[in-house]
């Protein structure tokens, strides 16, 4: 029943921006971690969503093309380059006195957070209508 | 008159079929609001349901019960057509969902599954008026 469907894919895309708000909350914590080498400095993180390609429901059901859920492809750290700031009195300061700091846009954060939430709660919506209906039909002839 | 459940029940029962495959594509939309390359699905409900009762019910019809069956001319009628969206503003990522969009077409979609759901209801109850006599 395609119904029962929508929990799994919903689900799966509450999961999946579940995952977006933890990359964000990590990035947003770490935005001020260094390291004493630049190459172990935090660098942002991001998942990379992809469609999940759902084989169980089987050949030529009805809902065989429709419920495909959110997958996570993998987490990428980002490759802009780090912030480098003039500390000259800071302990791990290079020899010309700069400090390696995240790569982290705290803005680009931020938005990203408020679209994750979004998408959370949106899906959420979706969940309850699905569990309406369900409910409906299981009422009927009542 | 013939009695039957197919009979009695009309349009309503295809109706509440395909209501609820649309339910999910649209919540498969929404949940792929952020998935870059997700091109966003719809069904087509009048073309769809009016190929559905041309083709006339379950009766008659090849029945796919094993994943390993082959999908044949008749067992298709099961399937459910989907179409693609036109975007109206194209993204960078290549993802055509738009969430505003998506979200009405699911609140009408619920409100038409409702509808199609009383009048099926209406019609088991007038079945059952007949059966009891009263």
């Amino acid at each position: 029943m395609s119904l029962l469907n929508v929990f799994d894919v919903s689900g799966s895309a509450m999961a999946a921006q579940s995952v977006r708000l933890n990359t964000t909350a990590s990035n947003i914590a770490n935005a001020e971690s260094i390291a004493e080498n630049p190459q172990d400095t935090y660098r942002a993180r991001h998942p990379v969503f992809a469609q999940a390609l759902d084989r169980q429901i089987g050949l030529g059901g009805a809902d065989s093309e429709a419920s495909q859920g959110v997958q996570i492809l993998g987490i990428v750290e980002s490759d802009a380059p780090l912030e480098y700031r003039y500390e000259p009195d800071h302990p791990f300061a290079n020899e010309e006195g700069f400090v390696a700091y995240p790569n982290v846009s705290v803005v680009e954060e931020m938005a990203n957070m408020i679209s994750a939430s979004r998408s959370f709660e949106l899906n959420v919506e979706v969940m309850n209508t699905a569990r309406t209906l369900a409910e409906r039909v299981l009422s009927m002839g009542q | 008159m013939r009695i039957g459940f197919d009979a009695a029940l009309g349009p309503h029962a295809e109706a509440l079929k395909l209501r609820s495959a649309r339910t999910e594509v649209l919540a498969r939309n929404i949940a792929h609001a952020d998935t870059p390359g997700y091109l966003a699905r719809d069904i087509d409900f009048r073309a769809e349901l009016a190929r559905r009762l041309e083709e006339g019910g379950d009766a008659g019809r090849l029945r796919a019960t094993d994943r390993r069956h082959l999908a044949t001319g008749a067992a298709a009628t099961d399937t459910v057509t989907l179409k693609y969206r036109t975007p109206l503003m194209p993204s960078f990522d290549g993802n055509t969902v738009d969430t505003q969009t998506e979200q009405a077409a699911f609140a009408e979609n619920n409100l038409q599954f409702q509808a199609a759901l009383q009048f099926v209801n209406s019609r088991l109850k007038s079945l059952l008026g007949a059966i009891k006599g009263e």
